[in-house]
């Protein structure tokens, strides 16, 4: 390990001897730039955001019934879209993770390729699929009556169509790495295999379900172009937060800059919660 | 074999190049060790036994049960067979309390929470551990987690017990304490047990019984003592600590082997008449037979002893000297080759050290020849 001989005194009784000649700990020089120019360009608007807030108009402008509408909107539907993700995402996960058939990989490659897809292509793909004259989405209207596009379901849908992957993908590792000792060990205690599935292996995953959760969650919160493409933009049914934004920066920036403040806001009260109240190392789920 | 109260296990299972081919069984009540180096099969045959992994050939029946039968096409899973498994690293659910890990069993076969939590503080409370029940696995020591593991495997009313390695993770103070502890237990289960390990002092001190499996067969089974005197391989010999000669008898005076390395060993009569001594039966000029030496009943002389009244004697140099607890064993080169305790003072006496010739001796009384 590092000895404490080693190398030369750093600047005299300030840094401790304790770290030097660890080359672990040594910073590459070259790196330092590059970074200093990631911190600043992820800060910068942050802070022009805040620099920028109205603060003495900010009351005014989130009284506004229209605002309250939309984060409404979007809270239900980010929750109802991360809901559904884990319902169905989860076991998908442990399928993709755990089952051998074949055609696997093709089939893990195909459930995450909204991750890399453009949203607004997940939007038009959705609108054929499920639109009123869509491949299932005619007979949804026809025998059912049901219409999906440019309804509230319609933006979960969207949502989840987006922000499941995120859950799947995080879900799938933890799965891939859990212990099959456990599993197996509880099998000769006499264990069904879906009762080893809810009693053991998903409490070990309970931390990665959470990020994953998390981060469903908030994908669906920002979604943007599926939402708009798929469900449209109408205020209290289908107007989510990004589109209220978007919509109030072409009439009255300020009100934009407010909404961003809150969704801002909401952003970093869940991860300051969940840092709080699950996230800690060691912390019992 | 269906009739067997106890288990009758005649197992083969294949692993790539590995064939592991073993029949052993159990009696109610009864502990079979399974001894082995690392690789001879020992934790493939528990896995097998316990139902984590099935036969290529043969069956398995516990308590007239056919847990597995490769030819009939019968196989129980492991969650169907009642086996209390306690594996070498106990494997604790660590999200669960103590209580609720022992409490497992009952709960997976559908008993409420309260009444299972019951019966598992009444089970640690036996095991001595039941001032544990509220903390974490995480919480516990090595030798708590095995008293845990042991209780949450009895509390699950296994027909067969299995323990893997059950002391190999603990520190060797623990290891002391907890495998007296051990011996209790395994003889207050009413079924059969199979422990497998490679120490040979847990399977002699908690064993009715002992197999030594290596490279996937079977080479000896019988009474722990009978094992510890007579070693069947050069494995069992070195982990008894005993010198293991194979050779054939030859005409002499009272039993002279004539060894395959070279060399020959004079036994007086017809070995240590045990409590097997059918097993005796006379050897004739020309049978294959094993022959032991305790390391302690060789003496080391810096000169050719002159007359005297070992009848074994030979000549050898000093390989290497080993400091035991209270002793020195000295690894001799020469034919044929052995192993020689010695006191401390002696090594200080004769100069003992690595290069150096000696002299062997060893009384025909504490020769024993046995067929191999």
């Amino acid at each position: 390990m590092s000895s404490r001989e080693a190398g030369p005194a750093g600047a005299p009784g300030t840094r401790s001897r304790r770290r030097i000649g660890d080359p672990t700990r040594r910073t590459p020089w070259p790196l330092v730039p590059p970074a200093a120019v990631a911190v600043v360009f992820l800060l910068l608007p942050l802070a022009g955001l805040l620099v920028r807030t109205p603060w003495a108009d900010l009351p005014r402008l989130l009284a506004d019934p229209a605002a309250w509408a939309a984060l409404r909107v979007s809270l239900t539907t980010a929750t109802v879209a991360t809901a559904i993700s884990l319902v169905v995402g989860v076991p998908l996960a442990w399928v993709l993770a755990r089952a051998r058939f074949p055609g696997r990989r093709l089939l893990r490659a195909l459930v995450t390729l909204p991750l890399v897809l453009p949203p607004v292509v997940g939007g038009v793909a959705l609108l054929f699929a499920l639109g009123r004259r869509g491949v299932v989405g005619q007979y949804l209207d026809q025998w059912f009556g049901i219409t999906l596009p440019f309804t509230t379901a319609g933006v979960v849908l969207a949502e989840t169509f987006v922000a499941m992957p995120f859950l799947i993908v995080t879900v799938e590792g933890a799965f891939r790495s859990s212990d099959l000792g456990l599993e197996e060990t509880a099998a000769t205690l006499g264990s069904r295999p879906f009762a080893t599935f809810r009693r053991v292996t998903l409490p070990l995953v309970a931390p990665s379900l959470l990020a994953g959760a998390v981060l469903c969650w908030a994908r669906a919160l920002g979604e943007f172009g599926a939402t708009i493409t798929f469900a449209g933009n109408l205020p209290g049914v289908t107007q989510t937060m990004p589109l209220a934004v978007y919509q109030a920066l072409e009439r009255d920036p300020q009100a934009a800059i407010a909404l961003s403040l809150v969704l801002l806001a909401v952003s970093i009260t869940v991860l300051v919660l969940l840092r709080e109240r699950w996230l800690r190392p060691g912390a019992a789920l | 074999m269906g009739g067997s109260p106890g288990l009758a296990a005649d197992v083969v299972v294949e692993r790539g190049a590995f064939r592991l081919e073993a029949a052993i069984a159990v009696a109610p009540g009864q502990v079979l060790a399974v001894l082995g180096p690392n690789g001879a099969g020992k934790t493939t045959l528990l896995r097998t036994l316990a139902g984590l992994g099935a036969l290529a050939e043969g069956v398995i029946t516990v308590a007239g049960r056919t847990w597995d039968d490769a030819r009939a096409g019968v196989f129980v899973p492991a969650a169907e067979r009642g086996v209390g498994l306690v594996f070498q690293d106990y494997r604790l659910f660590p999200h669960l309390t103590v209580l609720d890990n022992v409490a497992f069993a009952a709960r997976a076969r559908g008993a409420a929470r309260r009444i299972a939590r019951r019966d598992a503080a009444g089970w640690l409370d036996q095991l001595g551990a039941g001032a544990l029940a509220g903390r974490r696995p995480a919480e516990l020591s090595g030798g708590q987690a095995q008293r845990v593991a042991l209780a949450r495997a009895l509390a699950s009313d296994p027909a067969l017990l299995l323990l893997d390695e059950p002391l190999a993770a603990l520190d060797a103070r623990t290891r002391l304490a907890v495998r007296s502890e051990l011996r209790a237990h395994l003889t207050g289960f009413a079924g059969p047990t199979v422990l497998v390990t490679h120490d040979p002092l847990e399977a002699m001190v908690l064993a009715d019984r002992i197999v030594v499996l290596e490279g996937g067969r079977v080479v000896q089974q019988g009474a722990p003592a009978e094992v510890a005197r007579r070693p069947a391989t050069d494995y069992v010999a070195h982990l008894m600590g005993l010198n293991l000669y194979a050779g054939e008898l030859v005409p002499g005076p009272g039993q002279a082997v004539a060894l395959d390395g070279g060399g020959t060993l004079y036994a007086a009569g017809h070995g240590d008449q045990g409590a097997d001594g059918d097993r005796d039966a006379p050897i004739g000029v020309g049978g294959r037979v094993l022959v032991v030496v305790a390391p302690s009943a060789i003496s080391l002389h810096p000169r050719e002893p002159v007359a005297g009244s070992p009848r074994n004697t030979w000549t050898g140099v000093v390989a290497g000297l080993e400091l035991l607890t209270d002793r020195v064993r000295v690894a001799v080169v020469g034919t044929p080759p052995a192993l020689v305790d010695v006191t401390p003072a002696a090594v200080a006496e004769l100069h003992l050290a690595p290069g150096q010739r000696v002299w062997l001796t060893v009384k025909a009384t504490e020769v024993v020849a046995y067929a191999g």
